[in-house]
């Protein structure tokens, strides 16, 4: 219990949370991004081109099936060797957290648009609505109420995620507490179990309202 | 008759090769209501979607009002003809004001106040005042397709096309559906129906299509063609809605 103390000693809590801070804002960058992209990349995954399609496929199954770890060493690692491309550890994160965000989110837009039966577009038309206002009155929005909810489990799932980029130097909120520990690896043996604790906590308060706030639309937008 | 609102002629569609519809040619006046029977993949619903423009026609014409629909905007062609389908096809993420109004103010540019008070007034007429702001989900199936039916007519169309509206409903709901449509036709509505419910069919045809592999077998009024069919094929259709002659042992 004594260990407890080390997480408040001299600027702990500040830099822990400036490590929370490092995660959020590689995951707002990320999400933001691949939420972009992925509304672009969603409505070209419902075209009926062959070429499109097998692109499309080839990108989801890769980032479904490559761990986002060897994502990361590749592009850090494998590109500044291969291309001497030199970047930081930052920039490698997102660009992965894109690739994987936005083909994973287009996924959901895909499957958001394809859900809506065809007889949703038929009475649309039926009512002599244009194709434009189809899918701006009746479509889009029972897709968006769809989408909103499985989009903000996607970013819950991208703001853990990120915890794998202290493995490529990046100092965000884990590779902090580990720091910590590290420091006092001799006048707090035991403070590992608080360190973590506090990041499991940071976690839990950064993911918890958002996870919350998804149940709530589901619920309010069941059809 | 001399204005058709709605004259088909050798009406031919097929997908992938099947003939749907052979070569079918009506004229509908106006009121009249005329009501299509026929075994399952006859072609009744796809004669109804080719009137409306959710199917090209392969060939032939069809006319509106005399013109022909094919050199037409579809959007405008459909603004004058209300359709109702099968399925519950109101929209789930509006309320039922929101469903009735969408095509009046969006398609029709209409003051929405105006179609708000016209929306209010004709869900009393059908029974469901009370459920104006109720969403499609909170709504039975009768009481989904009479909102449907109230829909189509506040667009005001020239002619209303019903397809199975009752064959996804328990049959206690049957009823109430189609005394919405009766009201429609005593109102001089000009319809055309596809329906499984013969008596139904009688009470609101003035004249009734039989459809089998994509032609019109037989036509004639409803009195004579369900009591004294003419032709060996409608006979035997009717004959599957009879159980009187049916015994167990």
């Amino acid at each position: 219990m004594r260990d407890l103390a080390v997480l408040f000693k001299g600027n702990n809590p500040a830099r822990l949370l400036g490590g929370l801070g490092v995660t959020l804002k590689l995951s707002l960058v990320s999400v933001a991004l691949s939420v972009a992209l992925g509304l672009a990349v969603g409505v070209l995954m419902t075209l009926k081109n062959p070429v499109i399609r097998a692109v499309m496929r080839l990108w989801l199954e890769t980032v479904r099936i490559v761990p986002q770890l060897v994502l990361l060493f590749l592009v850090y690692f494998g590109m500044a060797k291969a291309f001497n491309l030199q970047m930081s550890g930052e920039t490698a994160a997102v660009i992965v957290f894109t690739f994987w965000g936005a083909g994973e989110m287009g996924d959901l837009v895909r499957g958001a648009i394809t859900s809506i039966p065809r007889h949703q577009s038929d009475s649309g038309a039926a009512l002599g609505l244009t194709r434009g206002q189809v899918w701006r009155f009746v479509l889009l929005p029972q897709a968006g109420r769809r989408l909103v909810p499985q989009a903000i489990n996607l970013a819950t799932r991208m703001i853990k995620t990120t915890s794998l980029v202290m493995l490529i130097g990046v100092v965000e909120v884990l590779k902090v507490g580990s720091q910590i520990i590290d420091a006092a690896r001799y006048d707090a043996p035991q403070g590992a179990v608080w360190v973590y604790g506090a990041v499991f906590l940071l976690y839990f308060l950064a993911c918890w309202p958002i996870s919350l706030l998804a149940r709530h639309l589901e619920k309010r937008w069941a059809c | 008759m001399g204005n058709s609102v709605l004259e088909i002629r050798n009406l031919k569609k097929g997908f992938d090769g099947n003939g749907v519809l052979d070569g079918i040619s009506l004229a509908m006046g106006d009121g009249e209501v005329v009501v299509v029977v026929g075994p399952s993949g006859c072609g009744k619903s796809t004669l109804l979607r080719c009137v409306n423009g959710l199917e090209t026609p392969d060939s032939g014409e069809i006319l509106l009002d005399g013109a022909p629909i094919g050199g037409m905007d579809m959007v405008q062609v459909r603004r004058q003809i209300g359709m109702v389908f099968q399925s519950y096809d109101l929209f789930p993420h509006m309320d039922v004001l929101g469903n009735l109004s969408l095509g009046p103010v969006k398609a029709l540019k209409r003051p929405k106040a105006q179609v708000e008070a016209e929306a209010v007034e004709a869900l009393g007429r059908v029974g469901l005042a009370d459920k104006l702001h109720a969403l499609p989900r909170q709504l039975s199936g009768g009481q989904k397709q009479r909102v449907a039916l109230v829909r189509a007519m506040l667009m005001q169309p020239r002619l209303l096309l019903l397809d199975e509206i009752t064959a996804a409903l328990d049959p206690e709901m049957v009823r109430e559906v189609l005394n919405v449509v009766l009201d429609l036709a005593r109102d001089g509505r000009t319809m055309l129906i596809v329906t499984h419910e013969m008596r139904f069919a009688e009470a609101v045809a003035d004249r009734v299509l039989f459809l089998e592999h994509g032609r019109i077998v037989e036509e004639g009024q409803p009195a004579e063609f369900f009591h004294h069919p003419r032709t060996e094929r409608a006979r035997a259709f009717l004959d599957t809605f009879e159980f009187d002659t049916v015994k167990k042992t």
